[in-house]
């Protein structure tokens, strides 16, 4: 997530806002966003200076014990990126090789971990600073650079002196879902959240978009009558507007929509969908029915 | 009371509030209290809360494996090994780079000092240049700066540049070169050495009762060498001359084989020594300086030549004015060292944070981290000051 040019933010994480906004207000501008630190983001959660967590904070069990996981938005994972001329093109092969790592978060534990499983050895490269860790790693210092994906992708986009000289080995090391966080005991706003960012893997798996949102609730069709609000009952089951999936896909766009403004082929980020594929495309994204 | 002040005035009956021996002792136990509130509140609210949140206290941690990997180890460690050992690898790296910075900065600040003082115009401002150039640039800055340029100036390793005939590589790797295979011999040389550094040392007492008695001086230097080298070899030819090597060859990513001295390393110790040799410059001047100018004219008109001079008769006196702030430039270095975290080297801050990070116990590390400098910087001192009485100034 960034701000733009204009100041407004955007990014995947900001339309998961968005579309809660959507539902719970009809107007997906209604959101203030609060920049906090990786420390910080949890205990102001907890004491009410946000209603919503969308920071790329991953789900595990000690910190959903914490705040509640509405739902997973996004499936990262460690990975690995190397130059392209060194012709690696696996994780398997990266025996004997020298790795960039930036300590103090679990990425060097995992690395370690992985290496040892495989009977696999490496020399690792310790710098604190992100700046400079980047710039060893595009001099040559290392022959691998490992973070979360979704970070090797930005970094690669963003830094590389010429991104195409640079591969990220396409399996990641360790799972890291991403996932939208709310206030312990918040159910009904879990709700909301959960099922708006449902609505968007639905609406993407029903071909609904931004675009065609219109033409298709005059289709006679009772799912997408159901999702959108023409059939009534789903809105009140969540506490808010019949409209509010019809709202959501009609600011927001469905969840395709959203990746492909943000992270797709045609941002600079280029991040492969992978496991934020529908499901029926081999990905991850499942959501329940509405109904 | 018995006790007369001076000039013999009777003691004064004052009100015991403003009676300085009585005020004195009240406020004495007053900051004694306070501090000793202060540190039982602290440590008893700290492990209140270290209690109430479920963190584990005690140093039971070190025997767990640690579980990370640590590029640069003078001694054996895998991530299989206990963060007690990952520590101590950390504190060996540190103690390495701050014993070679200690020794080359001296070398190199005395020659600077001294060349300061050349009557050689060019000589003395190429030493004033650099002393001005390298103390006014923090250190951490000289640090990035020679980390760039050995990551950015040397090639990758399958370009590295072969020297001696394809034995030393350069790269930005490092530099890699042939080592002997590992071989018993070696623990009996190391010994055979260790017996030559006595040898010197008997030598060189020899040579100074001789020449006190006859005038005579004797080749000290290179006799020492001489043993010190010669006992070794001896030891190694006696022992069947083996003479396998460990050869470094590209493999893979990178080259396997002899040894190699990393550039975090390099960086940090080329950055250390530049950076405090020239404070040690300063020092050194300054304890020239501080000599009566009599000094050199009399050593002049002995007929010792300028350098018999500075060698013989202004260093050892200016040694007593050199070593007690010298000291503090020793612990500088060892302190200094620490900002290895920046470019990367593995020291003991860099072990101590990835403990930190994974057991969460930051308290027990740190201490262990403070107590570690503590003792470093400590016996450092405790040298120092041994080497000051000896030298100092004795009367007769």
């Amino acid at each position: 997530m960034h701000a733009d040019s204009q100041g407004a933010w955007r990014g995947l994480s900001i339309d998961m806002c968005r579309a809660t906004a959507a539902a719970l207000f009809g107007d997906a501008s209604k959101v203030k966003y609060i920049p906090l630190d990786a420390a910080k983001r949890f205990p102001a959660l907890d004491a009410g200076e946000v209603d919503l967590l969308a920071s790329n904070s991953t789900m595990t069990l000690s910190r959903d014990a914490g705040a509640d996981f509405a739902a997973i938005y996004y499936y990262d994972g460690q990975g690995f990126m190397l130059p392209r001329k060194l012709g690696k093109r696996v994780v398997g092969d990266l025996n004997g090789s020298t790795i960039c790592i930036q300590p103090g978060t679990t990425t060097e534990a995992n690395v370690a971990d992985f290496f040892r499983q495989n009977k696999m050895t490496y020399k690792p490269v310790l710098i604190e600073s992100v700046d400079e860790l980047r710039t060893a790693f595009f001099a040559g210092r290392c022959d691998v650079l490992t973070a979360d994906l979704s970070n090797l992708y930005a970094t690669r986009a963003a830094y590389a002196p010429n991104p195409s000289d640079y591969a990220i080995l396409p399996r990641a090391i360790t799972k890291e879902p991403l996932g939208l966080a709310v206030r312990h005991g918040d159910h009904q706003f879990a709700d909301i959240v959960r099922w708006s960012v449902y609505a968007m893997i639905e609406a993407e798996e029903y071909g609904i978009t931004s675009r065609n949102v219109d033409e298709a609730v005059k289709i006679d069709n009772p799912v997408l009558k159901r999702i959108l609000g023409v059939t009534p009952g789903m809105g009140k089951a969540l506490g808010v507007d019949e409209k509010w999936a019809y709202n959501i896909v009609k600011q927001v766009g469905n969840y395709g929509e959203s990746y492909e403004r943000n992270l797709g082929a045609n941002t600079v980020l280029k991040i492969p969908r992978g496991l934020n594929n529908p499901w029926r495309d081999g990905g991850m994204l499942y959501a329940p029915p509405i109904r | 009371m018995a006790v007369e002040s001076l000039g013999s005035a009777p003691r004064v009956k004052v009100a015991p509030w403003n009676d300085p021996v009585i005020r004195g002792w009240v406020f004495q136990i007053v900051v004694v209290g306070l501090v000793g509130f202060l540190a039982w509140y602290l440590v008893s609210n700290t492990i209140d809360n270290l209690q109430r949140q479920k963190i584990a206290s005690g140093f039971h941690y070190l025997e767990r494996e640690a579980g990370f990997e640590i590029g640069d180890t003078m001694i054996e460690y895998s991530p299989a090994s206990t963060y007690a050992r990952a520590i101590w690898v950390g504190i060996l790296n540190t103690l390495r780079v701050a014993v070679l910075g200690i020794i080359l900065s001296t070398l190199l600040g005395t020659i600077i000092g001294v060349g300061r003082l050349s009557p050689n115009w060019l000589l003395s401002r190429i030493c004033s240049w650099y002393v001005e150039a390298f103390r006014n640039v923090p250190l951490l800055l000289w640090l990035f700066l020679f980390y760039k340029l050995i990551s950015e100036a040397f090639p990758g390793p399958r370009q590295a540049i072969s020297l001696m005939w394809n034995s030393v590589f350069l790269s930005n790797r490092g530099v890699y070169f042939p080592v002997p295979m590992a071989d018993p011999i070696h623990k009996w040389m190391g010994l055979a050495f260790l017996v030559g550094i006595a040898g010197a040392w008997l030598v060189a007492r020899w040579a100074r009762k001789r020449q006190e008695a006859t005038g005579q001086p004797f080749p000290v230097i290179s006799a020492s060498l001489g043993i010190m080298v010669g006992l070794p070899a001896l030891v190694w030819l006696a022992g069947g001359a083996p003479h396998h090597m460990s050869w470094p060859e590209l493999k893979g990513f990178n080259f396997a084989g002899g040894t190699v001295i990393q550039p975090e390393f390099t960086a940090l110790l080329v950055g250390l020594v530049l950076y405090t040799s020239a404070f040690v410059a300063e020092i050194v001047r300054s304890g020239i300086l501080a000599l009566h100018k009599g000094q050199s004219e009399a050593a002049a008109a002995l007929g010792l030549s300028r350098g018999q001079a500075m060698r013989l008769v202004l260093l050892p006196q200016a040694l007593r004015v050199i070593v007690p702030p010298m000291t503090s430039q020793y612990l500088n270095i060892t302190k200094n060292s620490s900002l290895a975290i920046a470019i990367g080297y593995p020291d003991l801050v860099a072990s101590i944070n990835v403990t930190i990070n994974q057991t969460g116990q930051a308290i027990e590390n740190i201490l262990i981290i403070m107590a570690a400098y503590l003792s470093v910087s400590l016996s450092i001192s405790a040298f120092m000051n041994w080497y000051n009485k000896r030298i100092a100034l004795t009367e007769r």
